[in-house]
């Protein structure tokens, strides 16, 4: 896809997009939030929220929401990632690097299989 | 942490955590004075004057997870490993302002790194908060490139469009690359 340069063409991307929310209302909300403290930033959280960036780029990904949490206390197994997917419970996983990012909206996000090796319990 | 645009993610976590709501982080390399400089400012919360000075102290947080805060004191060593300095300004319910000043050519000055990938983040994680971010390259010759950004005016284009939607990552992405490549130093300097 050309990249879009001017505030005319995301207009039209806006319009877009606005049809496209309209006809796939996705079923409750999907949520990734990326632990972005200063632990998770050194242990790498900034490369895997750009593989999960990535990901909704390239495979387009319609209605994820993306966002972020501090420091949760489990500074060793960062970087930490949580999914909520609409109204089932928050899944987290432990050492999230770019491919398990890319494992778990490929298994988890975009397909409700939670990838069990990577998820920590609390 | 091995790029000073991670210690700016770092920061400006920290005047998200104070509730700005318009945070602004400048990047300013001066080749003529042989300085980096990097500036996040906030119109947050702000410290009280011994407040400020605490959270230089690796041993100070105002978190209850761990007894250790370390954002702050490793971008302030950072910045005196390459003989360089650092200052916290700080008022109660105006705000704050943290500099740290790099020499640029000194051996051990952490590489800039991904300027535009910390700049994507925080906007991502933080759509609500107005962000303006600067990156201004001077040469020797007193040419200077700036690239800005101001949040507010895509917000205002976009509406109740996520930024998360595809189709305007890529353009916020693009926007960022391309916009850093255009005025940063050749890779022989850096």
């Amino acid at each position: 896809m050309p990249a879009i340069k001017s505030l005319e063409e995301l207009k039209r991307i806006r319009e877009e997009a606005l049809q496209k929310k309209q006809m796939k209302a996705t079923p409750g909300n999907v949520q990734v939030i990326i632990a972005i403290g200063t632990c998770g930033i050194a242990a790498g959280a900034r490369d895997t929220m750009k593989s999960v960036l990535n990901y909704i780029e390239t495979e387009k990904v319609s209605g994820v929401t993306v966002t972020q949490t501090g420091c949760i206390g489990l500074c060793e197994q960062e970087p930490i990632v949580q999914v909520v997917l609409g109204d089932q419970p928050k899944v987290v996983y432990g050492k999230v690097n770019t491919q398990v990012a890319e494992k778990i909206m490929k298994q988890h996000v975009q397909n409700g299989q939670p990838v069990k090796e990577n998820i920590i319990q609390i | 942490m091995r790029e000073i645009a991670l210690h700016l993610l770092d920061i400006a976590e920290n005047s998200v955590a104070a509730q700005g709501e318009n945070i602004r982080i400048e990047v300013y390399e001066d080749l003529l004075n042989d300085q980096l400089t990097a500036r996040v400012i906030d119109d947050g919360r702000g410290m009280d004057a011994e407040t400020a000075e605490q959270v230089q102290d690796p041993f100070y947080t105002t978190r209850s997870t761990r007894n250790v805060g370390l954002g702050i004191p490793l971008l302030k060593l950072a910045a005196e490993m390459a003989q360089g300095s650092f200052s916290l300004q700080s008022a109660l319910g105006k705000g704050t302002r943290v500099e740290a000043i790099f020499r640029h050519s000194h051996i051990d000055r952490m590489p800039l790194g991904d300027l535009s990938s910390t700049f994507l983040t925080l906007l991502i994680s933080h759509p609500q908060i107005d962000w303006t971010f600067l990156y201004r390259v001077s040469d020797k010759d007193k040419q200077s490139r700036d690239f800005i950004f101001e949040s507010a005016e895509l917000k205002c284009e976009l509406g109740d469009i996520s930024l998360t939607e595809p189709e305007v990552l890529t353009f916020v992405r693009s926007r960022f690359e391309e916009g850093i490549e255009a005025v940063a130093l050749q890779a022989v300097t850096e």
